[in-house]
């Protein structure tokens, strides 16, 4: 599987990173490799073969339903860059 | 040209869980901002979600309601998004292997026909934050309180064909969820809010024209002007030579439009994956049965039993089961007296017209589902008459009293139902009257029946109000007839 410049561009812009023309070239050619090597499962035949959603064999425990954790805003926002009033602040989100 | 408009909806149900879906943080309504969002809500680096078993529960019986397939195991995924009420960068949902498969609700309109909407499937997934744009300048503040609610998205078939039919199948599912006890229900709170895909084809057409998706839908009222609005805007677009694009749209009330919602429009790859921090939900059949021995009467059953079993009307039967806190009361009322047509007549009558006079719910009433069933017993056993018994209910209402005996004892309502009593009264009220006696006199026979109503009045109001009617009615009768 073949993998195109604006294909990098485009994955970077929905993870949010910031890369630059010449970055983008080289991983085309990086993830390419990594693609093409994940490409040799496609020659394993899996007809009959139920999709693993979870590499342990193991099922999902469930939790009581309580509400025990206590209030710890003012820990929490002490990292925060930015906050009032109890709101975390980020730039104005334009609707 | 004529169109035939086609709707399929996903509504987002809140589930009445005390904490959040995979956390222990409290999912309660209204506090202060950020209190309730702990390090698993905030996506703080090595936490590892836990599934809460009482959501899991509320979507199994969810599934039974509606007849649906309760697959073995189920599998959660991640929907890859940024926005800043989303901290994880993710929200944990379900894509390909949902809790709750295939199944159908009915609906039924207003002219009581009733038609099933097929359920494509139902899923659990969290909810996200809360944005505050108004009070900060030039920033936005966030509220993660909500984050991790857990939610049932129930997604629909394309099978409702008119703005009444959308809307009917969401007070179906409304009532539905409150009577599962699944979820509050309460819209204005946002616990039940509505997304809505709709296309217009002409009328004939078998394939489906291309949708459009409308979100913040969010009551009853607006999920019809939703789609009217934006039938129409597709049908003029079309019409005019144009073509509809597959996007999303706000539905704005104030200006009772739709509009683009520009900035998602690159954002639709979700890039879905299984989230490595959940293992695979297994339910095993053992599981499914026993949840099934926990699901209430459904109200198709209710309303079936109210008609075959208490011989109410099928208008009544409806009217009565449309939320379970009205179903109950009505039932408690019922227990009271023993007489459902009377119990049906006052709860929808003269306990709604209070209760919407004063905006209140039936579960706020100030007049008990006791306290009402008590004084119908009065009215019944013919201990007061009805107008004694509107005012007794008015006593109970502004909780002067706190039983109907006790405002029948104290205002002397009891019924006079004493021939002799009645008889001196009429003759009072006949010997007072004499002009209106000339005239029934006079009058022809046919009028007079009308004419009498003057006189019932007058005794009544002799007797305050307290004279059994029926005696009061046939003894005037007698004895103005004995005058001709």
């Amino acid at each position: 599987m073949a993998i195109e410049h604006a294909d990098v561009l485009r994955a970077a812009h929905l993870a949010r990173l910031g890369i630059d023309d010449a970055d983008a070239t080289r991983y085309v050619g990086d993830l390419s490799r990594i693609l093409e090597m994940v490409d040799a499962l496609q020659g394993v035949d899996t007809e009959g073969v139920a999709p693993l959603a979870h590499p342990l064999d193991a099922t999902q425990p469930l939790r009581a339903d309580e509400a025990i954790e206590p209030d710890r805003r003012e820990a929490f926002q002490a990292c925060a860059p930015s906050v009032s009033q109890g709101y975390y602040l980020v730039p104005r989100v334009v609707e | 040209m004529q169109w035939e408009t086609v709707i399929g909806l996903e509504v987002h149900v809140q589930l009445a869980t005390q904490s959040k879906i995979f956390s222990g943080a409290s999912t309660a309504y209204g506090a202060e901002p950020n209190t309730q969002a702990c390090a698993v809500d905030l996506g703080l680096p090595g936490v590892l979600p836990v599934l809460n078993e009482n959501a899991v529960a509320m979507a199994v019986r969810f599934g039974l309601a509606i007849d649906a397939e309760i697959p073995e195991i189920s599998v959660f995924d991640r929907k890859n998004y940024f926005y800043p009420d989303l901290p994880k960068g993710y929200q944990t949902s379900q894509m390909g292997q949902p809790i709750v498969g295939a199944g159908e609700v009915e609906i039924t309109l207003e002219d009581s026909s009733t038609h099933t909407v097929r359920i494509h499937h139902a899923h659990l997934e969290e909810d996200a934050g809360k944005s505050v744009h108004e009070n900060f300048h030039s920033q936005t503040g966030i509220d993660l309180n909500r984050a991790g609610t857990p939610l049932l998205e129930i997604v629909s078939e394309p099978d409702m064909r008119s703005p009444k039919e959308a809307s009917a199948y969401v007070r179906a599912l409304h009532t539905l969820v409150t009577y599962l006890g699944i979820s509050d229900g309460n819209m204005n709170e946002g616990s039940m809010r509505c997304d809505v895909n709709v296309s217009v084809r002409p009328k004939g057409q078998e394939s489906f024209g291309t949708r459009a998706e409308v979100k913040n839908v969010n009551s009853f009222r607006f999920i019809e002007r939703a789609i009217e609005v934006e039938v129409e805007r597709q049908i003029d677009l079309l019409e005019d030579g144009g073509t509809v694009v597959q996007e999303t749209r706000l539905f704005d009330p104030d200006r009772d439009e739709t509009r683009s919602m520009r900035t998602k429009e690159e954002a639709n790859d979700y890039r879905y994956f299984p989230c490595p921090d959940l293992l695979p939900l297994m339910l095993d059949q053992a599981y499914v049965d026993h949840q099934r021995t926990l699901l209430p009467e459904l109200p198709a059953e209710k309303r079936q039993r109210f008609i075959d079993v208490l011989g109410l009307s099928s208008y009544d039967a409806a009217v009565l089961t449309a939320t379970r806190a009205m179903a109950e009361y009505f039932e408690q009322v019922h227990t009271r007296c023993s007489d459902a047509k009377l119990a049906a007549n006052w709860v929808q009558g003269e306990l709604s017209g209070r209760l919407n006079k004063e905006n209140l719910d039936i579960t706020q009433s100030p007049v008990s589902a006791e306290q009402l069933g008590d004084l119908l017993l009065r009215l019944k056993d013919d201990t007061i008459n009805g107008k004694a018994a509107k005012q007794v209910f008015a006593e109970l209402w502004s909780r002067t009293f706190e039983t109907a005996d006790e405002v029948i004892e104290a205002k002397g309502l009891k019924q006079v139902t004493d021939t002799a009593a009645i008889e001196a009264v009429v003759d009072q009220v006949i010997a007072d009257n004499p002009i209106q006696v000339t005239q029934y006199k006079d009058a022809e026979p046919d009028k007079r029946g009308k004419m009498i109503g003057f006189f019932v009045g007058q005794a009544m109001k002799a007797s305050k109000g307290t004279a059994n009617p029926q005696q009061v009615n046939q003894l005037l009768k007698q004895k103005l007839d004995a005058l001709l």
